[in-house]
């Protein structure tokens, strides 16, 4: 009996010097700066201004939601993220289905699809730019021309379209990649009933696949989410959050106020806003990830 | 093999036909697709072999003398190789630092769990929901103070910081598929914690180590927030070398097609070969 308590009294402490070091550095990667961007939300700072001192109380806050840039950037970041969410998610449903149904050279049309991810940000967003969209010598340009079409000039007629085609191409790998794993995962024989109780294709889509892959879908949304709220690179290559503000998100706008114009109580008092709006989403998040967890 | 199908009902056979032409259909279509979605990266690869002239041509060159001048130039003009070796010393760098940390935290919280575990694994990975943007500032200013903005040291930790929940966590599950068993009959043996780690778990878990570290080399090397706001020049990798394209250099699609090619090419290679592993590390095991 005491043999057995023995190696669990001493399993159970044991651990935890093994555990502390990560803990500690993620502790202190987590609340130094979350402190430092609330303290310096309310403070006069500008890196340019030192005479520019002391309590601002809500006033840098004040600032941001009477400034019409930042409602645009706002609405920028929402229809950035909506429109990607909408494109990957959707398309990457239908195209899990077609990769999970075996035809010759499925495993290297499967790579070819999800290369897109692999590609940094910067070299898919200047690719994008200069060998597709670009009006005179871009591919899309060429194409129009051949068919008596004027150009599109991509980045000063419809920017934020462009950003979103690119950031879609981007991530659509990444929602298939994660949805076929998730098809891949249902019962084959269930498929086969349905067929045999004389459902079609798209009943069995819509009855047995699509409920079966909610909670992948779920979970692609709320990671996509997050990271989509901080696209950042593409624009910074592509745009600069122009014509005017046209392409500026939120991230944009904190970094232009922060590093471009130093004014680090502005810039907090938005890195607060995003680190709200992250939350909302990555509570649903862990939550979907802490159900899992159990088994 | 002839009688068995003679006794199959007809209408099994007619609907086998249908499924026939369903089944290049979708052979079509999934070609079709994959072509497409890999096309701007293969047209890229094309234009890095063509010359500054044949790049720009309308229409389109299929047919051209391929030529190496455009690598050259990258390597003439920019110094790509020093930027080379920094995405490989920071991707590096911020895995290895990781996975040191991650090994024992997963270690302990897999084979010596307790109440406060699950809640543990959990807050680790809230922490990765900290949008970067939103400490941008402190972070900033932090490493100027601290002289640590374009050195690679700085980025190697924010690398290791921004992987390390993500490493520890797909550790986790691949420790929990080590059979407990194993390491206990280590411990009767009078093995100590670390040579159990190292003798016997690292052994073991080896498959599932490689993978997590593929993965977080893949993000390290792709990383385009931190490198471009906390470096300018002497410890810039590659997501900062081609930045620079974004000025009117980007117009020697050559030039800038090569350059991308070689920053691409060594990482998609890698995501290749571990694509079936991503999705773990990707969801946190929210996806199986």
């Amino acid at each position: 009996m005491s043999a057995s308590t023995m190696p669990a009294s001493r399993s159970r402490g044991a651990g935890l010097p093994f555990l502390a070091p990560s803990v500690l550095v993620l502790l202190l990667w987590m609340i130094v700066p979350l402190a430092m961007t609330l303290w310096f939300s309310t403070q006069r700072y500008n890196l340019l201004d030192p005479t520019q001192t002391g309590f601002a109380g809500i006033d840098n806050y004040y600032y941001l939601v009477t400034d019409p840039d930042f409602w645009t950037s706002l609405v920028n970041t929402l229809v950035l993220v909506v429109s990607v969410l909408v494109i990957t998610v959707g398309l990457g449903t239908l195209l899990a289905v077609l990769y999970d149904t075996a035809f010759p050279g499925r495993n290297i049309a499967r790579l070819l699809v999800i290369a897109p991810f692999f590609v940094m940000p910067t070299v898919s967003a200047l690719m994008w730019k200069n060998l597709m969209m670009h009006p005179i010598y871009g591919l899309f340009g060429v194409v129009a021309h051949a068919f008596g079409f004027a150009p599109i000039d991509w980045f000063a007629q419809y920017p934020m379209a462009a950003i979103v085609i690119i950031v879609s191409w981007e991530w659509l790998p990444f929602a298939v990649l994660i949805l076929l794993t998730a098809v891949q995962s249902l019962d084959g024989e269930q498929k086969e009933a349905a067929r045999l109780d004389g459902a079609g294709p798209i009943a069995q889509f819509v009855y047995i696949i699509l409920p079966h892959m909610r909670r992948a879908i779920t979970v692609v949304i709320m990671i996509e989410t997050i990271f989509l709220l901080t696209i950042f690179a593409e624009i910074f290559v592509t745009t600069s959050g122009g014509p005017g503000t046209a392409t500026t998100t939120l991230a944009y706008l904190i970094y232009a106020r922060a590093l471009l114009q130093y004014d680090v109580g502005g810039a907090s008092a938005g890195g607060v806003v995003a680190i709200v709006l992250a939350n909302i989403v990555a509570i649903f998040l862990v939550r979907s990830i802490a159900r899992n967890l159990e088994a | 093999m002839a009688t068995v199908i003679s006794d199959t009902p007809v209408k099994l056979r007619a609907s086998g036909t249908v499924g026939e032409r369903a089944h290049w259909a979708v052979g079509v279509l999934g070609w079709l697709v994959a072509l497409a979605m890999f096309f701007p990266i293969a047209w890229m690869v094309l234009t890095s072999f063509k010359s500054e002239t044949d790049a720009i041509a309308t229409p389109p060159l299929l047919l051209f003398h391929p030529t190496l001048e455009g690598y050259a130039e990258v390597q003439s003009r920019a110094n790509y190789l020093l930027f080379a070796l920094n995405s490989v010393i920071v991707s590096v760098g911020g895995t290895a630092l990781a996975l040191l940390f991650a090994v024992p935290a997963a270690y302990s919280m897999a084979f010596h769990p307790t109440r406060r575990t699950r809640g543990t694994l959990l807050w680790m990975l809230s922490t990765k929901m900290l949008p970067p943007v939103g400490v941008l500032i402190p972070i900033y200013l932090l490493f100027r103070n601290l002289g640590l903005l374009d050195t690679r040291i700085g980025l190697i930790a924010i690398y290791m910081l921004m992987n390390l929940p993500i490493v520890v966590w797909m550790l986790y599950t691949f420790f929990k598929e080590v059979p407990k068993d194993i390491l206990e009959a280590g411990r009767m043996d009078g093995a100590n914690q670390r040579d159990e780690i190292r003798h016997l778990l690292l052994p073991l878990a080896m498959p599932g180590i490689a993978s997590t570290g593929l993965l977080s080399l893949i993000l390290c090397w792709n990383e385009a927030f931190w490198s471009l706001n906390l470096t300018s020049h002497a410890a810039a990798p590659l997501t900062q070398f081609i930045a620079s394209f974004s000025s009117p250099e980007g117009l020697f699609f050559s030039k800038l097609s090569a350059a991308s090619t070689m920053a691409i090419a060594p990482i998609m290679v890698l995501g290749w070969i571990s694509q079936k592993q991503l999705v773990r590390g990707l969801t946190f095991g929210a996806v199986k």
